[in-house]
Formats: C-alpha cells, sequence, structure tokens
C-alpha cells in the first residue's frame, strides 16, 4: 500500500490514446472510474424506469430522483428553465455516484481532481454564457450593470459583477475539488497512523482505538460531504441558471 | 509522446506535488470527461428521464381521473340517498295517515257503540225508575193499610173494641 497520503489521487495510464487536437484519448486510471461512475448511474436508473403505474422501492427511488431534481430546478431557476432539467440531472447524479463510489477502498475519485471539477463548473458557465445570449441577445449582458442605479456607480458596480461572475467557476470547481480531496487525505492520514501505531508494538497499538474510531466518524461524514457537495454543485448549477431567464431582475 | 509525459507526471507527483496539479494528466481527464459526460446526459436525456416522467405524468392523470369518477360517484350516492330519503318519508306520512284514518274510524265506532249502550241503559234506567215509583206507592198504600190494622188493634186493645174505618180514617188523617 502507497504510504504518501496523495498517492491516491495518481493518474497512471492505461493503455495510450492518440492525442487528437487539444484532447488527449490516453485511458489512465481516471478515465475508468468515470466510465463506472456513469455505468452506475445508468444501470440505477434504468433499474428504476420500469414505468409501472404503483411504483415498487427502486421504481420509487427514480421518481424520487427525478421530482427531486426537478422541484430544485422549478424552485430555483423557474418553470421556464426545464429543458435544462436533463442537464442539471446529470451533473447531479455524475457528481454524487463519482463521490460515492470515491468511498470505496482502492476506488479512484473522480471528482477529487481540479481537472474534473473545472471542466464541470466551465460546462454550467459556457451553459449560461451561451444560452443566455442565446435567448437574450446582447440584452444579457445587461446582468453586470444592475438597473435602478445612480449613474456614478457603474464604473464600480460592473467590475464588482464581471468579478463575481467569473469568480463563480473558480468557486464551483475549487468547492467540489477541495473537500473530495481534503477528506481523502484526512482519511488516508488516519489510516496510516492507525498502520503506525499497530506497527510500533502492544501499548501502541492499543492506542491506536482513538484514531480508528475518528476514521470511523470522518468515514460517515465523508458520505455526508460526498451528497452535500453534489447536491451544492447541482443547485448552484440552478442558481446560475437564472440568468438566462431574469436578466432584468439582477 | 503521450506516455513520456505522463510518466513525467507520476515522477512529479513522486516528489512530493500533488497529482491534481499535474497538469500533463488534464487532456486525457477532460478528454474523458467530456466523453463519459456526454454519454451519461444522451442517455438520461433521450431514453431514461423521459420515460420517467411519462409514467410520473400518467399517474398523476390517472389519480386526477380516479378522483373524479369518484367524487361523481360520491355525487351520484348523495343523490340517491336524498331520493330514498324522500320515498321514505313519503311512505311514513301514508302510513301515518292510514294509521290516523283507522284510528278514527274505529274511535268513532267505539262512540257509536258507548252511546247506543248508553241509551239502552238510559232506557233500562226510566223502565226500572217507573218500576220502582210503582212498588213504592203500592208499598206506600200497604204501608196505610198496615199503620190502620197496626191503630186498630192498638186501639182494641186499648178500650176493647175496634174503631170503625171511618173513625180511624179521621184520626189517621187518611
Amino acid at each position: 500500500m502507497a504510504s504518501n497520503p496523495m498517492d491516491q489521487f495518481k493518474v497512471e495510464p492505461i493503455f495510450q490514446g492518440p492525442k487528437i487536437g487539444p484532447f488527449d484519448l490516453t485511458f489512465t486510471n481516471a478515465s475508468l472510474w468515470m466510465v463506472i461512475t456513469v455505468a452506475a448511474v445508468i444501470l440505477f436508473m434504468a433499474m428504476t424506469m420500469r414505468g409501472k403505474l404503483i411504483p415498487g422501492r427502486l421504481q420509487s427511488m427514480g421518481e424520487l430522483s427525478y421530482e427531486f431534481i426537478a422541484d430544485m430546478l422549478k424552485e430555483t431557476t423557474g418553470p421556464e428553465a426545464v429543458k435544462w432539467f436533463p442537464y442539471v440531472f446529470t451533473i447531479f447524479f455524475f457528481i454524487l455516484f463519482a463521490n460515492l463510489i470515491g468511498m470505496n477502498p482502492y476506488a479512484f475519485t473522480t471528482t477529487s481532481h481540479i481537472a474534473v471539477t473545472a471542466a464541470l463548473a466551465v460546462f454550467t458557465i459556457l451553459a449560461v454564457v451561451i444560452a443566455g445570449i442565446w435567448k437574450n441577445g446582447l440584452k444579457w449582458f445587461k446582468i453586470f450593470a444592475p438597473a435602478g442605479l445612480p449613474l456614478i456607480m457603474y464604473p464600480v458596480i460592473i467590475p464588482i459583477e464581471i468579478i463575481s461572475f467569473v469568480s463563480r467557476p473558480v468557486t464551483l470547481a475549487v468547492r467540489l475539488f477541495a473537500n473530495m480531496t481534503a477528506g481523502h487525505v484526512m482519511l488516508k492520514l488516519f489510516a496510516i497512523f492507525i498502520a503506525y501505531l499497530v506497527g510500533k508494538g502492544a501499548a501502541t497499538g492499543v492506542a491506536a482505538i482513538v484514531p480508528i474510531l475518528g476514521t470511523i466518524g470522518i468515514v460517515a461524514l465523508e458520505f455526508l460531504v460526498a451528497a452535500l457537495q453534489a447536491f451544492v454543485f447541482a443547485i448552484l448549477t440552478c442558481v446560475y441558471l437564472n440568468d438566462v431567464y431574469h436578466v432584468d431582475h439582477h | 509522446m503521450a506516455e513520456e509525459k505522463l510518466s513525467a507526471g507520476d515522477a512529479a507527483a513522486a516528489a512530493g506535488g500533488m497529482p491534481q496539479f499535474d497538469f500533463t494528466t488534464f487532456a486525457s481527464q477532460i478528454t474523458w470527461l467530456i466523453i463519459t459526460f456526454g454519454i451519461l446526459y444522451f442517455v438520461l436525456s433521450t431514453m431514461i428521464l423521459p420515460k420517467i416522467g411519462n409514467t410520473i405524468s400518467n399517474r398523476h392523470n390517472r389519480i386526477a381521473d380516479d378522483l373524479d369518477t369518484a367524487s361523481r360517484m360520491q355525487r351520484e350516492a348523495e343523490e340517491a340517498e336524498i331520493a330514498y330519503e324522500r320515498v321514505l318519508a313519503d311512505a311514513k306520512a301514508k302510513a301515518h295517515n292510514v294509521a290516523e284514518s283507522t284510528r278514527a274510524s274505529i274511535n268513532e265506532e267505539i262512540e257509536r257503540e258507548i252511546a247506543a249502550a248508553d241509551a239502552e241503559a238510559a232506557a233500562q234506567a226510566l223502565k226500572s225508575e217507573a218500576k220502582i215509583t210503582d212498588i213504592r206507592r203500592e208499598a206506600l198504600s200497604n204501608i196505610d193499610a198496615i199503620a190502620k190494622d197496626a191503630a186498630s188493634d192498638i186501639v182494641k186493645k186499648f178500650i176493647g173494641k175496634a174503631p170503625t174505618a171511618a173513625q180511624l180514617n179521621k184520626i189517621l188523617g187518611g
């Protein structure tokens, strides 16, 4: 076992792939766990779509997931944003399953990598920008200039609004990456500490009960964080999609 | 080429840096994220989510239909109950009428009988009264005769000679 707490994040190629322009098809352990995540989500949702009038347990889970995301989008963004439902659903379940699968021993947590979280954040922000301009034309840029302010305020407000807009993908990406990385590093450190105490002899081996209990607590906390961060990412996606539909209310 | 870069990244990570900031792996990660995320989006948006949405809206429609049917049936039941109550009230009224008229006719008959019995009793009483008057008159006239006899006997005892009828009548004011 690796004893460096950062080794769990190492990306190693499984087989080399061609590079096409900026894209690199090299299949790594990160790619493998992304494929596993997507397969798990599809398997889970496919099992739940039985279409029965009176749902069983699995079908209820699928329908509850559907209504959970649908209600979140409706309440946060509004009923006109319904065409974004599959996107928000995909974001939520991709992140949720990636986080939860990453909690398994020996699994690789794809969402603990800034490249992945930043790409997901860029998907969301690009969607907001492109859909916003598509729908509102150049009027969309009014989101940077809130209405009803004295003219003299605009030179100050507009740069602040632009900075706050640009920091959205950064915070989205860093929040998820930092949460997942910190949790896994902490778990690894506790585990290394347990192994160290046990290896030192009987007396310290008994003392290892303390970090073992700590590890159990952190595992529980990390499951909470795994679900919570998926939720935060999804609901912030909904909040940012507001800017597509409510340019004047900004 | 890619292998060289990736192994260089491994070296950087082994040297103590965070593998997350090994930029040589970014292209591969992002490429595979786009592929896998795209597949997931495609499968969810075209196959799975519409089916689940249909199921849910079918159920909502079905529930709404069922509720409509239930409320219609309830209305019908209420109407039937009202009709039933009306029929019941009619029947009760009719039964009451029958009972009333029966009671009235019975009362009438009883009164008629009582009146007849009263009349008969009154006739009987009159007849009896006449009879009693006769008897009393007879008895009174007998009492006169007995008194005269008794008086003549008493006189006879005192004076040894019976008075004559004229004398008796004169004395007794008969």
